[in-house]
């Protein structure tokens, strides 16, 4: 396969056909516990995004020196020293972010997505490929936390990205909008089974978008064989 | 210090017969025949927990110092919210008493109360409280109080109350934690220390009562606490 191809595939993987959610339905406990709001969202996606590519790239580097029989020990190993050195760093630097996903941060460690990759992509590629292959899969992780606190912010609180300008710095207050003006609230969506209906609706949408590119592409195809058979 | 020539020689030699060692110790292929051997498995587990471990004692040595402040910086933040600036001119976070709390239920054993002086004279006391028993967990809470044990601010620090119901603890989202402000032990018998509910003064929040009940107990057991040692603070 040709470099830019794997790239691709890798990139296309992460963000949208093998997605951590979406794909592959990992990671839901950290997905609906932090996804009240769209800044949590993000910040929970990025610290996961750092996390799982550094983790990815540690690994690939190494893996030759990891023996099958201690793999899952030492990845564990690897990855909750890197969720311990987020923790502490993001305290000292980022500490109003910490106090706001602090406790989320050490459920980072439980996500299985990042033994996941470990396991199935990066213990086996070169560390180029694992790098990319775990930026990928943050980003879509990051998209998929922000989509889901953006739908659940704006049916709960009728704001998006409230209190952004914690998160990213004062520069960042435009993004804070407030969507339905007296908007009384719906606080079941704010509540854990919010979330998970919520995530039902984005699947039922991501799984209706891949049948109409199907269906799409079918008809295609079948002109090309036609061709070809001629 | 001066070097000998020859010293560098010798050294750059024995550093690239190290690298040359190092590159072909490194080989896939030789990895691959030490792999299956138990006391390189052993030693691959070891090396890897040294690192991580050296890692983390470092990042956390360098950081200690800035979380600490950090952490000095929130609790100022929090103390600042009940005892405005213009009450005091000395630093309240090192001005302080500790007291015995077991007994109050206040979610510690100890707790230490923040003095505030202006001109040598004492103008207010601060302490951090908890409701153990919010209808969510524990509700965090920060009191200040005149000499004479009169409520200047009650204010939560954290909780995890229900959101939109119980939250309204919060002076974000609602000005019911303003009601506390001015009463004391001394103006409010026993029994109005409780929700409108509970026959108390205080208002509780439709579809959520045990919050901003418990939020009330848990002030009134500070008081108690502020009244039982008041006698101590003065003396300071």
């Amino acid at each position: 396969m040709p470099l830019s191809t794997t790239y691709r595939k890798i990139a296309a993987d992460g963000l949208w056909n093998n997605n951590v959610v979406f794909g592959q339905n990992l990671a839901l406990c950290p997905l609906l516990a932090v996804t009240g709001t769209a800044t949590n969202g993000l910040g929970m996606g990025l610290a996961t995004l750092v996390v799982i590519t550094a983790s990815n790239g540690l690994i690939s580097l190494t893996r030759h020196l990891i023996p099958p029989e201690i793999r899952i020990p030492i990845f564990v190993l690897l990855i909750a020293a890197l969720v311990t050195l987020v923790d502490i760093l993001m305290n000292a630097w980022a500490h109003e972010l910490y106090k706001v996903l602090g406790l989320f941060i050490a459920l980072i460690v439980t996500n299985c997505a990042l033994l996941g990759r470990a396991e199935a992509f990066a213990s086996k590629q070169p560390v180029k490929h694992a790098l990319w292959d775990g930026l990928m899969m943050g980003l879509g992780f990051t998209l998929v936390l922000v989509a889901l606190g953006a739908a659940r912010e704006i049916t709960a609180a009728g704001t998006l990205f409230a209190n952004a300008s914690l998160l990213l710095g004062k520069s960042f207050e435009f993004l804070e909008v407030t969507v339905i003006s007296d908007y009384k609230g719906f606080l079941l969506m704010a509540l854990p089974p919010g979330g998970f209906i919520m995530l039902a609706f984005l699947i039922v949408g991501k799984r209706l978008i891949d049948q109409q590119l199907a269906t799409r592409k079918q008809p295609l195809t079948h002109a090309i064989t036609e061709i070809t058979s001629e | 210090m001066i070097i000998d020539p020859k010293h560098l020689t010798w050294l750059v030699k024995n550093i690239a017969i190290g690298k040359a060692f190092l590159k072909r110790w490194l080989e896939p292929s030789h990895l691959e025949q030490l792999r299956p051997k138990l006391e390189f498995q052993t030693g691959v587990l070891a090396g890897f927990a040294l690192l991580a471990s050296l890692l983390l004692g470092v990042t956390n040595c360098s950081t200690k110092g800035t979380i600490e402040r950090r952490l000095a910086e929130d609790l100022q933040k929090s103390l600042a919210e009940v005892v405005p600036a213009s009450l005091h001119d000395n630093d309240m976070l090192q001005d302080t008493v500790t007291i015995p709390s077991a007994e109050f239920n206040l979610g510690s054993g100890e707790t230490t109360v923040y003095i505030a002086r202006k001109a040598e004279q004492i103008t207010a006391f601060c302490f951090k409280f908890t409701a153990p028993d919010g209808y969510s967990g524990a509700i965090n809470m920060v009191i200040g109080l005149d000499p004479d044990g009169n409520i200047l601010g009650v204010r939560v620090i954290n909780h995890a109350e229900t959101p939109g119901l119980g939250d309204k603890i919060e002076v974000a989202k609602s000005n019911w934690i303003l009601a506390f402000n001015g009463y004391s032990l001394a103006n409010l018998t026993r029994d109005q220390w409780a929700v409108k509910k509970d026959g108390g003064v205080f208002d509780q929040f439709a579809g959520a009562t045990i919050t901003p009940r418990k939020s009330v107990q848990a002030v009134y057991r500070s008081l108690q606490l502020f009244n039982a040692h008041q006698a101590e603070f003065v003396k300071h």
